[in-house]
């Protein structure tokens, strides 16, 4: 008997390959766009390998946590390679997440019936987020500190049970040697996962109902006599492929930042975060890292603590919604209306702009700015039940083009 | 002996089960929860802290740690407390008002036990950073109506020299002061209220 057959007597191995790789049929149609997806994969899998490597040489602990990683970048053997793979690969990470999104945006891949999909890839960037939020104090340099102050305050707006939940988040009544203690335990165990469980359902709802495409045809819907979509092909080998030509590409511009700038101008690592963590002086300009400044710029847009992060983490929570505030029957933005377009286009200069604006000072005209694209970020979703019902759709093509 | 199934008992053995068996769930998340509490170590040291004050200078601002925290103790000049008054319209909490920011003894005009002598929690209400100590009059960055005070870099939170909020700043509540008495003429205690004293 072969191996693989005594293997599937016994567990569904064949039967695991062909449902996902080898007969996932996904439209032929895939562009520019369809790489994200492989890509953040890639990247999850780089964070996990150099991750547990570095926690071999990491002490998460108050007093030793800065050196640790000093002692990483010059005395461990290529563990300037691991750490800058780790700390260049987060912000990739988020790179290519937004990428990933913005692709879910323009053809419509949450509208129903990918709903579920949409729903964990947010659940995903949200334990993205907490994750990397929580890896950036492990440095235990000033912006670790007093970025994990910031936000761990944040929970104490919250009435009544605010100030008692910051505590206990805290583990004592500032940032200290028990929250960096944690934050690693949640960084290296509980998060990732999270994580894997996420995108496990992510890929499982995903390959349940179909891949969309640039077209946002349905290609079951026109089948061949053996039941096979007519303009659909084999994700393996066809996309298997594809995919590493993308990751190719990927590859040489993820080693030019790795190699030549990893620090990235202090956008991937921070000056501020080269000096070990004082908790008596807080850093002049204090900042997130760049994938957390449009949120951040909404929250210092509103002059109130409460409404503040009410409205931080309504900005969020209004993107799990998107698959029921559309009501266009159309997915794709190439046969949708002016409408549409027009409102999307307002909405990514928004969130470019709140992101640029969240890492600069909170003063005067940027203050001023900053509440008018946040206002214009949340019109994007709270008057997209309008627009997209008056908007003058085209006809869809019944296969893809 | 027949052999129809009693389902009302099925019904109600698995809903007891099921209440039982959440109950014990959750007093099994008490004490995981719980162990993510500040430690007996963490609330230990936050045991009171005795500070000399002979040395300290008109204006001269000291920054002692309680709780892991920054507190700052200073020395105001007359003509900065003679300021304080004239600042009232401003601030959003001109009385102390606000009853958790500071200790019955400091709810006054100048939010302290000895008129010169500020004691503060060095902590932005807004967000918790470190406002930075700004006694200077007028600076370039703060405007020419800046009459001294803590201005905080993360958010632009302002505070004047008694630690009380501007109005229309992110900072809700004015800085807390923290329980503290004097020994004796030289040494502060931080962190308790005298004793004895109603």
């Amino acid at each position: 008997m072969r191996l693989i057959e005594w293997i599937d007597a016994r567990f569904p191995l064949s039967k695991l390959v062909n449902a996902h790789l080898s007969e996932y049929y996904a439209p032929k149609n895939f562009n520019f766009w369809y790489f994200f997806g492989s890509l953040a994969l890639l990247i999850l899998v780089l964070q996990i390998v150099t991750g547990i490597f570095l926690t071999m040489h990491y002490k998460p602990d108050a007093e030793l946590a800065f050196a640790s990683v000093e002692y990483i970048m010059r005395d461990v053997e290529w563990g300037w390679l691991i750490r800058y793979l780790h700390s260049t690969g987060a912000s990739a990470f988020f790179i290519v997440i937004y990428l990933h999104m913005f692709r879910g945006l323009i053809y419509g891949s949450y509208k129903e019936p990918r709903e579920l999909v949409w729903i964990f890839g947010m659940l995903i960037y949200l334990a993205l987020m907490a994750e990397a939020f929580m890896g950036y104090l492990l440095p235990w340099g000033q912006m670790s500190y007093w970025g994990a102050q910031v936000i761990t305050s944040l929970f104490g707006a919250i009435p009544y049970i605010g100030e008692g939940l910051a505590l206990w988040i805290r583990g004592d009544f500032v940032v200290a040697d028990a929250t960096l203690n944690r934050f690693f335990a949640f960084h290296v165990i509980a998060v990732p996962l999270v994580l894997v469980g996420l995108v496990g359902a992510h890929i499982m709802a995903l390959h349940e109902v179909g891949s969309n495409n640039p077209d946002g045809v349905e290609i079951k819907k026109t089948k061949d006599k053996q039941g096979l979509p007519l303009d659909g092909i084999a994700f393996h080998p066809y996309y298997s492929v594809k995919d590493l030509v993308g990751i190719i590409v990927f590859l040489f511009i993820f080693s030019i930042i790795l190699f030549y700038m990893p620090e990235f101008g202090g956008w991937f690592l921070e000056k501020d975060n080269f000096i070990p963590a004082n908790p008596l002086q807080t850093p002049e300009h204090i900042v997130p890292v760049w994938y957390f400044t449009p949120f951040y710029a909404i929250l210092r847009a509103v002059p109130d603590k409460l409404f503040g992060v009410m409205a931080m983490g309504g900005a969020i929570v209004v993107l799990f919604l998107i698959p029921w505030l559309d009501r266009s029957p159309v997915k794709s933005i190439r046969y949708r209306g002016p409408l549409f377009k027009i409102a999307l286009t307002v909405f990514i200069i928004s969130f470019l702009t709140l992101g640029y604006l969240g890492t600069q000072p909170a003063t005067g005209l940027y203050t001023l700015l900053a509440q008018i694209f946040s206002i214009l970020y949340f019109a994007f979703f709270f008057l997209m039940p309008i627009y997209t019902s008056l908007d003058k759709d085209k006809p869809v093509p019944d296969r893809v083009t | 002996m027949t052999n129809t199934v009693d389902t009302d008992k099925r019904r109600f053995l698995t809903n007891a089960t099921t209440v039982v068996g959440s109950i014990g769930a959750v007093a099994v998340a008490i004490p995981f929860i719980s162990s993510m509490s500040p430690s007996a170590k963490a609330r230990a040291a936050g045991a009171p802290v005795e500070v000399d004050i002979s040395k300290l200078e008109i204006g001269q601002l000291l920054t002692i740690e309680w709780r892991g925290k920054p507190v700052w103790i200073f020395r105001r000049s007359e003509e900065s407390l003679s300021t304080l008054a004239t600042l009232t319209a401003e601030l959003r909490d001109p009385h102390s008002d606000e009853v958790d920011q500071q200790p019955d003894c400091c709810k006054n005009d100048a939010r302290s036990i000895r008129d010169d002598l500020m004691v503060l929690v060095g902590i932005c209400t807004h967000l918790g950073c470190a406002p930075t100590y700004r006694p200077d009059l007028a600076p370039e960055d703060l405007g020419p109506d800046w009459k001294g005070g803590f201005f905080c870099p993360c958010h632009g939170s302002k505070f004047d020299l008694a630690g009380r909020v501007y109005q229309s700043v992110p900072a809700p509540t004015n800085l807390v002061v923290p329980p503290h008495y004097f020994i004796n003429e030289h040494q502060l205690l931080i962190g308790e209220e005298a004793k004895g004293i109603a």
